[in-house]
């Protein structure tokens, strides 16, 4: 466990409301895009990206990289503009969000985007993949596209998987779950962003998962869980899921579905909305007051 | 007659050969490696072998997140199950997320012939060759299998390995040399060709011997690789004998057939009759029995061929 000082804790809540600007921005530019389930994520994305993961923007396939996997697709707005403001892109290209010949693509492509590690869009598949890459990575690393064996020894990069809690309807996810088990992945650790909202409703009411943390520790894996929107906690379970080492990690996140913004959160209906001027003018108003207060 | 060998066993055996030749090679299974040889991979370098339990969804996801990871992960299981519900996968990240993964497909057209039109794969190839960035390769003997492996292993992309459970005839020696996607002409002819692949290029073999028989000169041509199609070697064959048969173990629809009358539709119509199963599922029975059934015994590729010709003359006189 490392101490994480309040102007840090102050710096990662400040600019995940920033990126919650730029998505409202990106969404309205074309009025096409998800906002509720990104806004559930930024405080989430903005502690592995701005201080817990190991990456370098200028060699995104730097062999020796954390990978983070971000599952829940549709939320990728947020995924772009921490991608962007971390380096990996110039933050200009924000607004260019699911145009013709963007390279943001309305659903994340890993050939298009630097710092993108894998498709998603249709929900289910981060933690599997992950599965694949902890095993790879613990067998040793190797270049992509070289002909040249692995490396003896295990990688120490990290593998992060992002999944909301509507995707875990799917059954690929827990035929992930039982294999990254069965592997004893302690390199693997999965952020459910469990903000209690899919598409046409309540998660309890589409399809109810709870009791989720017990589910999953039946499952054989470490469980924490936390309050997602609290720097402060993610932090300190990132932390934590790094020190277990026999076993992969999964960290339930209690989140709000389009925090930030009153009007937008608990409320199905900006799953996949574009806001109109007024109702973004209303948002980026309060985003702003709501930073004024943590930098008073 | 050849001499038959498993085409199975060769498999595992051109397995375990990569495997010794190329450390990023692995192997991952959804639990049937003792039906597709796998397991002879598993014996001889246990950790390199993945068994993810019946699960082939997450079978092609782990496997892309080898490739991700820079590994060359070979995934085994039924060629239905890859084609029909572990599909999504394939599409979203080997096709689409251009992940390196080698799908290998066990027990295809029939050849699973007892287990009955759940496990029978008739729809794979045209499944699978609609998918942007699929490789789509069908080897047609255990020779082929050892030589084409190592091309696979080498090919930059995901390709889909198409095999056959039974004992085949073996039609190629040590001189075999087949490239991905190019074509291999392995009998001349002038009055009609016949474009194969799998089982049945031993079959169009000896249906273009009958021919002869009976005054027709058939070209045979192997196509390996369904995708990239050689269209070259297609359009040659058209223009050169004016009328096609295609010899698939597999529907009629969107497979070989489908693929050689899209070139030739476009390029140089001349008459394609198609050899495969129609458009309808088969049933339980011995695998020649199914084969003789459902359209794919030698006669029927003789008769194609008689027609073809008939076509084309029909043509010449209209």
């Amino acid at each position: 466990m490392h101490y994480h000082s309040e102007q840090l804790i102050r710096d990662l809540t400040v600019r995940a409301l920033q990126f919650r600007i730029d998505v409202l921005r990106m969404v309205k530019n074309n009025q096409t895009g998800h906002i509720g389930g990104a806004f559930s994520v930024a405080e989430i994305l903005t502690a592995l990206y701005f201080h817990h993961l190991r990456v370098d923007p200028r060699r995104p396939d730097w062999p020796e990289r954390d990978r983070l996997l971000f599952s829940k697709g549709h939320a990728c707005a947020m995924l772009y503009a921490a991608l962007a403001h971390r380096g990996f892109f110039d933050p200009d290209l924000l607004l260019t969000f699911r145009s013709f010949d963007s390279i943001l693509q309305g659903h994340p492509d890993p050939a298009k985007t630097p710092g993108v590690e894998i498709a998603a869009g249709p929900l289910g598949h981060g933690i599997a993949i992950g599965t694949g890459m902890a095993l790879a990575l613990r067998m040793g690393n190797t270049k992509p596209s070289s002909q040249s064996a692995p490396s003896a020894r295990a990688s120490a990069a990290k593998v992060y998987v992002i999944v909301g809690d509507g995707e875990i309807n799917a059954g690929v996810v827990w035929e992930g779950i039982m294999a990254a088990s069965k592997f004893r992945l302690g390199n693997l650790t999965v952020i459910l962003d469990y903000n209690g909202i899919q598409q046409t409703g309540a998660t309890a009411d589409v399809m109810p998962t709870e009791p989720i943390a017990d589910k999953w520790a039946a499952f054989g894996w470490h469980v924490q869980e936390i309050h997602g929107h609290n720097v402060a906690e993610i932090l300190d379970a990132l932390d934590r899921a790094d020190e277990v080492h026999a076993r992969p990690s999964v960290i339930i996140a209690r989140t709000v579905k389009g925090k930030g913004v009153s009007f937008m959160e608990y409320d199905h209906r900006w799953h996949g909305a574009p806001p109109n001027d007024e109702q973004f003018a209303g948002g980026v108003a309060e985003l702003e007051r709501e930073i004024a207060a943590w930098q008073r | 007659m050849a001499a038959v060998v498993s085409m199975r066993k060769a498999y595992g055996d051109a397995l375990v050969a990569l495997g010794r030749a190329n450390e990023r090679v692995v192997c991952l299974s959804a639990d049937v490696s003792n039906s597709d040889f796998s397991f002879m991979f598993e014996a001889a370098f246990p950790t390199r072998f993945f068994n993810v339990g019946i699960a082939e969804q997450s079978l092609v996801d782990v496997a892309a997140g080898f490739a991700y990871t820079g590994y060359i992960p070979f995934a085994n299981t039924f060629a239905f199950l890859f084609a029909t519900r572990a599909l999504e996968m394939v599409r979203t990240h080997l096709c689409y997320g251009k992940a390196n993964v080698k799908l290998m497909g066990a027990y295809a057209g029939l050849s699973d012939s007892f287990d009955g039109p759940t496990h029978h794969s008739i729809t794979d190839l045209a499944i699978l060759r609609s998918l942007p960035n699929m490789t789509v390769v069908v080897p047609s003997d255990p020779v082929a299998v050892a030589k084409l492996l190592p091309k696979v292993a080498e090919w930059d992309g995901p390709v889909y390995f198409r095999l056959n459970r039974n004992e085949v005839p073996v039609l190629f020696d040590e001189s075999y040399a087949p490239e991905i996607g190019k074509a291999i002409t392995l009998r001349q002819g002038k009055d009609v060709a016949i474009l194969c692949c799998g089982l049945m290029v031993s079959r169009s073999l000896e249906a273009a011997e009958r021919l002869s028989a009976e005054g027709i000169s058939a070209r045979v041509v192997e196509l390996h690789t369904i995708k990239p199609l050689d269209r070259e070697a297609v359009i040659a064959a058209a223009e050169e004998t004016g009328a096609l048969v295609t010899a698939e173990e597999h529907s009629v629809v969107g497979g070989l057939g489908g693929a050689v009358a899209e070139v030739t539709g476009e390029e140089h119509p001349v008459p394609v009759k198609r050899v495969g199963i129609a458009d309808r599922f088969a049933q339980s029975g011995p695998y020649e029995t199914l084969l003789e059934a459902y359209g794919m015994g030698v006669s029927r590729i003789v008769e194609a061929a008689q027609a073809a010709v008939q076509a084309k003359r029909g043509r010449a006189h209209a």
